[in-house]
């Protein structure tokens, strides 16, 4: 082709587009919905979503706003201008908890959805502990469509058996394992790159602590100075002494995968490790097995991917509509199945799920319910990135009583610690 | 009067390149100095005035401190490793061996990639992993029975970071050893002749007759090389990822102001780091322009 030839393809082109642009302007309703999911199973999931939501709302139009890239921080930087430039979209996909209250609640930039959650029943159909962890002074602020738990320790259970060691359940009875264990030449725990690090200590912490304490991290009424809190990071430094040497360099599908090729026999990762073992083709309890993280026993630490209402929305009641998806029983069981995660409400058909989701199911009914540090329930970003860098230090220089008064600091900075 | 309208027009036409150069930026560094000034956290601006807190409170920070310290150790080794290496190869393809051309084309090469995919690449070659899972120049080493080389790469502690600058070595060394060759080649060669004929060995030459000439060359490398060293990010993120260890102001900044929306620090980074590189740049560009004009 000419180049001239391609510049008159360009412009009409630029025209269709500009015309097209136009004439959405006026008319039929349209609910415009911005999230991350671009790829994989996320895309899908929310693929079927819409398909559920179209059948129900023939009159609107659905726009899929999706932004690809590293686990949503390209999507909230778009996200962040358009909110800045006061163009909002309908809803936007944000983790549940704190990173959406602490940064979009501050700002002013969505509304409370107690009404909803009342008029659709889902108070009832949703564990009674997750509500305050999605809510900011009695107000809602975000519909969950998917849970996943971060506390769980996957084991090889060839490993375990081969060196007699049985699946702990106290944080005693797992370090007495990795004694046993390293003492046999196998890598007890695997563990990869930094973030990961801060998922092993909020599991740790929460195994320490126990939830009532755990919780009261995040509220300002545990002491991040005290001693509990002090035993718990001991207990982490102490776990930190059983991974492989090497974590630095590994993604947290490469530390997985050292528990499944039998060089590792413990792992603690959420439990979208479960999908990745599938993909690599392992059958559940023969090449891996689960367990709640040793000391967390009948908790269940989630996250979450959610939906809000924005302030200003374009088309309120598109939104509305689409939430009310989001929640259902029809659009969860939709999306979840395929994404590889449980549904947030209680009454799925377990049917649908694979063997551990529905471990994870009957455990989500059931358990406590408290969040996760890492993946944005329980503290709001500056809160995490300055714990993030307390850590990597820590890490580094093996500094406890440091790392402690550095979270102390981060608490009362960035936290609700005065 | 014609000469008046061609000035006129000549303004004219760079007009817009110089508005679009004082708005994006100029306008955008004065802007940033602002929000350095300010106590900007979160997602809504706050211009709310705060002296020099941001940029007391970095000296006091143990990031920032580990952070200087990197970018210390990786400039040093980066720029000593290059200029030492691209000297050598200069000096190699100067003896006029046959297919010169082809290992100079060899050597450039690297230059071309990208950093993310010299960090990739390097990522694989120096991979850390022990016992049977050895794999990259560890696994080399260990097939030629060289295991005392084996090592924890950049994953050492404190000094991981000059394992990430042999990387960039590797990238760079073919850039330094081309502007060495065109400043040998730009040596006559009288006077190697007139040293030899007064009785100088091939060392004396390179010791007193060409280094001292090649000394602006010299110059040039350690600027160029040493400013890209201060902005060094992409790099170690393809490497190693967001790690502590191996932290620079860059990534700070990056991390602080998008991830923890502190956007006060990361702005006082920045202009940190712009100032670490003017301190660099800026004399050296006077310094050219004034060669330059003398000519």
């Amino acid at each position: 082709m000419s180049k001239s030839k391609l510049y008159g393809v360009f412009t009409v082109l630029m025209i269709a587009m500009l015309t097209l642009s136009a004439c959405g302007g006026g008319g039929a309703q349209k609910v415009e919905v911005f999230s991350w999911w671009t790829g994989g199973g996320e895309a899908a999931g929310l693929e079927a979503m819409i398909k559920v939501f179209n059948a129900q709302n023939p009159n609107v139009e659905f726009i899929n706003a999706a932004v690809a890239g590293g686990a949503g921080t390209n999507a909230r930087a778009v996200l962040a201008t358009r909110l800045q430039a006061g163009d909002p979209p309908d809803s936007w996909q944000g983790h549940a908890g704190q990173e959406l209250i602490g940064t979009y609640v501050a700002g002013n930039q969505i509304q409370p959805l107690n009404s909803l959650y009342e008029e659709e029943g889902w108070l009832a159909v949703m564990p009674a502990t997750l509500i305050p962890l999605i809510s900011d002074n009695g107000n809602i602020y975000s519909v969950p469509v998917n849970i996943h738990r971060a506390n769980v320790m996957w084991y090889n259970p060839a490993v375990l058996s081969a060196n007699g060691v049985a699946v702990p359940t106290t944080m005693d009875e797992w370090f007495a394992a990795m004694d046993t264990l390293q003492a046999a030449g196998v890598t007890p725990l695997a563990l990869g790159e930094q973030w990961t690090k801060m998922h092993l200590m909020e599991t740790v912490l929460l195994g320490t602590l126990g939830p009532d304490k755990y919780n009261g991290l995040w509220t300002g009424a545990t002491d991040w100075g005290g001693a509990d809190v002090t035993a718990a990071l001991e207990n982490f430094q102490k776990a930190l002494t059983y991974t492989n040497s090497d974590s630095a360099s590994l993604s947290w599908q490469d530390a997985s995968q050292l528990v499944i090729n039998g060089d590792a026999a413990f792992n603690v990762m959420g439990d979208w490790a479960e999908g990745y073992f599938r993909e690599l083709g392992k059958s559940p309890m023969a090449d891996y097995g689960w367990a709640p993280v040793p000391g967390s026993v009948g908790v269940f630490q989630f996250l979450s991917d959610s939906f809000v209402l924005a302030v200003g929305a374009p088309d309120e009641e598109g939104a509305m509509a689409w939430l009310k998806i989001a929640g259902s029983k029809e659009g969860q069981e939709a999306f979840n199945p395929v994404k590889g995660s449980i549904c947030a409400r209680t009454d799925c058909d377990p049917a649908l799920f694979g063997e551990y989701l529905q471990s994870a199911m009957d455990d989500w009914a059931s358990n406590t319910v408290v969040g996760s540090l890492t993946h944005g329930v329980v503290a709001n970003d500056s809160w995490k990135s300055e714990i993030d860098t307390a850590l990597g230090l820590f890490v580094q220089n093996g500094d406890l009583a440091a790392f402690q008064s550095a979270l102390v600091a981060a608490c009362t900075s960035s936290g609700p610690c005065k | 009067m014609s000469r008046d309208k061609d000035r006129y027009l000549s303004i004219l036409l760079i007009s817009p390149s110089i508005l679009a150069v004082l708005i994006f930026v100029y306008g955008f560094i004065a802007w940033s100095v602002r929000v350095s000034l300010s106590e900007w956290k979160g997602l809504r601006p706050d211009y709310t005035w705060a002296g020099l807190r941001n940029y007391i409170n970095l000296f006091s920070d143990p990031r920032f401190q580990v952070d200087i310290r990197n970018t210390l150790i990786f400039t040093g080794v980066f720029v000593i490793g290059s200029i030492l290496l691209g000297f050598f190869l200069a000096v190699m393809l100067d003896q006029g061996l046959k297919g010169e051309g082809f290992f100079r084309s060899l050597f450039l090469f690297p230059m071309a990639i990208s950093y993310i995919v010299t960090g990739v690449v390097w990522r694989w070659l120096m991979n850390p992993a022990e016992g049977d899972r050895l794999s990259g120049f560890n696994l080399l080493f260990s097939n030629l029975n060289l295991d005392f080389l084996i090592n924890k790469w950049h994953t050492t502690e404190t000094w991981g970071i000059a394992a990430i600058a042999l990387a960039a070595i590797w990238q760079m060394s073919g850039y330094t050893m081309a502007i060495y060759l065109a400043g040998l080649r730009s040596i006559p060669d009288e006077l190697r002749e007139a040293a030899r004929i007064d009785g100088a060995s091939e060392f004396q030459i390179y010791r007193h007759i060409i280094l001292p000439l090649l000394s602006p060359v010299t110059l040039s490398a350690l600027i160029i090389l040493g400013h890209m060293s201060l902005k060094v990010f992409d790099l170690i993120i393809a490497v190693a990822g967001k790690q502590l260890p191996l932290d620079v102001p860059a990534i700070y900044m990056w991390q602080t102001t998008f991830d923890g929306l502190f956007y006060g620090r990361g702005a006082a980074i920045g202009i940190l780091l712009l100032i670490s590189v003017a301190v660099l740049i800026i004399p050296y560009i006077r310094f050219t322009l004034k060669t330059e004009t003398q000519q």
